[in-house]
């Protein structure tokens, strides 16, 4: 069991937890993943490291309520435990001196984006960030990111928090005004990052984005993950879950992420069990 | 002739096809001890026993056989356990036809003695008894032993009772390897894989899940920071293939691992009392003729698919399943579609699988593999209306841990090279199981593990000379 020693509530429905997990915070890295299972009847959740502290033995995660798994998870508090907590998953991010390297944070992306834009800065970029969300009560970690890039733009899409507009407005104000960067990073809602990829594509802007596929296993032996990248079939949890945005077939993950919508609703309406399980339902 | 032979096997009392094709409950009950003893009736107890020759752990099965015979049940578990650790899982598991059960002298004009069916009985008649383990004193070695499927299962248990300081590292959150996430609970209930998993736990082997060496550690690492004296790969082969078809992404479109994994590991089965969801489909295509095709379209049945398909590219002759297995499957009620080969998945706009496109086949002539080569029949394409397709032809090595370790040396297909006696490439770490074989058997991969226990013994013993 893995112990959640701390507890954040971010914005409405978004929640910050520091878990317990030191063998994983030991060797996460920046753009790593880890899954979640809640409890014994619970799925496997992939969710990005958010952050570590290698010395607390704590790895920090940050989640929107999306269904009922999500939903459950929201449910525990600082004490309680999860069943399992395994990691660090994916490849890390390629950490290099790039030159200038603007991070583009959608929503609960700005999470991910977090540990990228502080290595990034570390390693000697000039790190623009560009975060934006649906409205003001969804902006968090601000001041987080402030610090892990060199300048920090933030946009809402309605206006109640310092500009109104996209992130993809935001961007190509800059690279109107600025010049090309050398590397452009998107991590948000697919379609968030698909209009990144096409934006950029416009510039000739190599484009990392970071693909929050259905999972199982995490560990390349499902094959539920898979993505079609430059018309190669990958599967984000071993090859990613970066790849070249410019690459990425999205309408073919957008369509696969919807595989469980009516399957989702079923769970959140869960009645009795209709499994034909012989009452095995509790082994 | 001095004793009248019964030409057929004991039969093996089942559920009911149409009730058990409803059910994950296991499907073959078992022998009763009546049965049982009746069954061991049949053995001539050969003095050159060609059975045994054809078991890949040589078990001394007329040994056993004949202590069945006398009702010393918990003798025969003995003898059995000196070669296989799992007889309750490779009773019902290892393809006996092909093995032990081919040479059987009294199969040559009869049905050969049920030596799996034997085995079974004898694995389950002590499986709830308390094991009186028998373990060397302490050598102050320390194993670690990466993937816990039959190959690691089997590893650590010889290693234990030699005295060493076993650690068993697992990917997944419960332990068991394909025994677990793979094959079905109506035809290996995990009860018996936990019981295994268990007594593990009593001879001392420490099992961590969730724990993915190549990410949470590497190889370098156990030796250094963890301070292993050895290491045993056990990593499977769990890379499901696809066939690169056109429309393979569709929504619908599962490999087996996957299904599998949702209803096995997952409990899919019992959606929603278990958070994992999985598509059922009205009508299921199951694409392949392997044991893992069977299992998948067996599951999806009992999932409640209307119609369930197998599409196989040769003839019935060829399937590679277990008789058992493709048996058990046309009595449920799957339906096989010989000598068809799918040319591409079929999709709506929505991203959803429709249909399978197919063409029909013919026997040509023998291939490299002796065995003769699929055609396809010009102008013979068809479309078969399918919700669900999922893809059982096959696995490779899984690549976590090969990745962040170049300097274990890997053949061209990504397997591990190791010799017969299970040694790598790297001093000190020895591999076993589909990992090193492509995907195999259970028995194999005990097999495999246990002869690099064997090997990591003299490996260990030998360092302390120096
Ligand atoms: C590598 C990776 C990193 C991720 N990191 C984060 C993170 O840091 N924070 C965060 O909030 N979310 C993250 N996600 C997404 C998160 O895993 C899903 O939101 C979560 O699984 C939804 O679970 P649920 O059961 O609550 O919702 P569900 O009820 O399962 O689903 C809600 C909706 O999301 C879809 N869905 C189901 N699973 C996924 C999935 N894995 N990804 C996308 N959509 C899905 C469903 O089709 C449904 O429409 C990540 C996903 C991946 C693959
Ligand atoms: C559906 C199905 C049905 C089958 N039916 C039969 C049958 O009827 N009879 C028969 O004899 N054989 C059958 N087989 C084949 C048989 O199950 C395999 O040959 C056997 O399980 C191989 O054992 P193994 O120990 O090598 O690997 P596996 O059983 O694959 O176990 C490997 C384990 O290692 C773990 N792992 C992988 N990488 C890492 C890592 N880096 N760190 C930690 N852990 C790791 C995996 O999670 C897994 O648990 C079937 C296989 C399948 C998939
Ligand atoms: S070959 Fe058949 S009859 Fe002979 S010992 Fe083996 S099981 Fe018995
Ligand atoms: S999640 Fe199973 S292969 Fe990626």
């Amino acid at each position: 069991m893995y112990k959640i020693v701390a507890k954040k509530t971010l914005a409405p429905a978004i929640h910050e937890y520091d878990i317990l997990a030191p063998k994983v915070a030991k060797k996460a890295k920046a753009g790593q993943f880890i899954i979640v299972r809640v409890d014994e009847n619970g799925e496997r959740i992939p969710l990005t490291i958010a952050d570590f502290n290698r010395e607390a033995g704590t790895v920090t995660i940050v989640f929107a309520e999306a269904g009922y798994s999500t939903k459950k998870l929201a449910q525990l508090n600082a004490g309680d435990a999860i069943q399992d907590f395994v990691g660090p998953l994916g490849v890390p991010s390629h950490i290099e001196k790039f030159g200038k390297v603007v991070m583009v944070a959608g929503g609960v992306g700005v999470a991910p984006v977090f540990p990228i834009a502080r290595e990034m800065k570390a390693a000697g970029n000039q790190v623009l960030g560009i975060m934006g969300a649906r409205n003001k009560e969804l902006i968090f970690w601000e001041d987080k990111m402030k610090e892990a890039c060199s300048e920090l733009l933030v946009t809402t899409d309605d206006g109640s928090y310092v500009r109104k507009g996209f992130v993809t407005d935001v961007l190509r104000e800059s690279i109107e005004q600025d010049g090309k960067p050398d590397l452009v990073m998107a991590i948000g809602p697919l379609p968030m990052m698909r209009a990144v990829a096409n934006l950029t594509k416009e510039y000739g802007i190599k484009t990392m984005v970071s693909l929050n596929s259905i999972m199982v296993d995490g560990t390349g032996m499902c094959g539920a993950c898979r993505v079609t990248v430059g018309g190669e079939t990958k599967f984000v949890c071993v090859d990613g879950p970066e790849f070249d945005g410019h690459l990425v077939d999205f309408e073919e993950q957008l369509m696969r992420s919807r595989q469980y919508k009516t399957e989702e609703q079923l769970a959140l309406n869960r009645g009795g069990c209709g499994c034909g399980g012989g009452g095995k339902c509790h082994g | 002739m001095a004793k009248q032979i019964i030409p057929k096997k004991h039969a093996m009392p089942h559920q009911d096809p149409q009730v058990r094709a409803k059910n994950f409950s296991e499907v073959a009950l078992g022998y009763t001890e009546e049965l049982a003893v009746a069954e061991a009736g049949r053995c001539l107890n050969c003095k050159k026993p060609l059975c045994k020759q054809g078991c890949p752990v040589s078990v001394d099965i007329p040994e056993f056989i004949a202590l069945v015979k006398e009702r010393k049940f918990d003798e025969a578990a003995k003898v059995i356990k000196r070669t296989n650790a799992l007889p309750a899982v490779c009773g019902r598991v290892c393809p006996q036809e092909n093995q032990c059960e081919k040479f059987c002298i009294v199969g040559k004009k009869n049905e050969p003695v049920a030596i799996g069916r034997l085995e079974r009985f004898v694995g389950d008649y002590i499986i709830n008894k308390e094991e009186v383990i028998e373990k060397a004193e302490p050598t102050g070695y320390k194993v670690a032993i990466v993937g816990s499927g039959p190959a690691g299962l089997a590893c650590a248990a010889d290693l234990a009772r030699l005295g060493h300081s076993v650690t068993m590292y697992e990917a997944l959150h419960t332990p068991g390897g394909v025994l677990m996430y793979g094959i079905p609970e109506f035809r290996l209930p995990k009860a018996i894989v936990q019981k295994e998993i268990d007594n593990l736990k009593k001879m001392g082997v420490e099992i961590e899940t969730n724990a993915i060496i190549g990410q949470i550690a590497s190889l370098d690492e156990l030796f250094k920071e963890e301070g292993f004296d050895a290491v045993f790969l056990g990593t499977g082969a769990g890379t499901p293939y696809f066939m690169n078809l056109p429309g393979e992404n569709l929504n619908g479109v599962y490999s087996a691992n996957e299904f599998l994994t949702r209803s096995n590991l997952m409990k899919a089965y019992c959606f929603p009392e278990f958070d994992t969801p999985i598509k059922i489909g009205k009508k299921v295509a199951v694409l392949g003729g392997g044991n893992v095709a069977m299992d998948a379209a067996r599951t999806a049945l009992r999932l409640g698919a209307e119609e369930v398909y197998i599409v196989y590219r040769r003839s019935r002759a060829e399937l590679p399943a277990r008789l058992e297995e493709v048996e058990h499957a046309e009595e449920e009620g799957v339906k096989f579609l010989f000598l068809t080969n799918p040319t591409k998945y079929l999709g709506n706009d929505e991203g959803w699988l429709t249909g399978l496109e197919c063409i029909k086949m013919e026997l040509g002539e023998p291939d490299a593999s002796g065995r003769r080569k699929p055609v396809p029949i010009e102008g013979s394409e068809f479309v078969l209306p399918v919700d669900v397709a999922i893809v059982a032809i096959g696995q490779g090595p899984n690549p976590l841990l090969t990745k962040t370790t170049p300097d274990l040396e890997t053949n061209k297909r990504g397997n591990i090279v190791a010799d017969e006696l299970g040694k790598t490439s790297k001093e000190g770490v020895y591999a076993g199981g589909d990992v090193v074989t492509g995907a195999a058997t259970v028995i194999k991969a005990m097999g495999a593990g246990r002869t690099a226990a064997k090997s990591i013994h003299e490996y260990l013993m030998s360092k302390s000379q120096v």
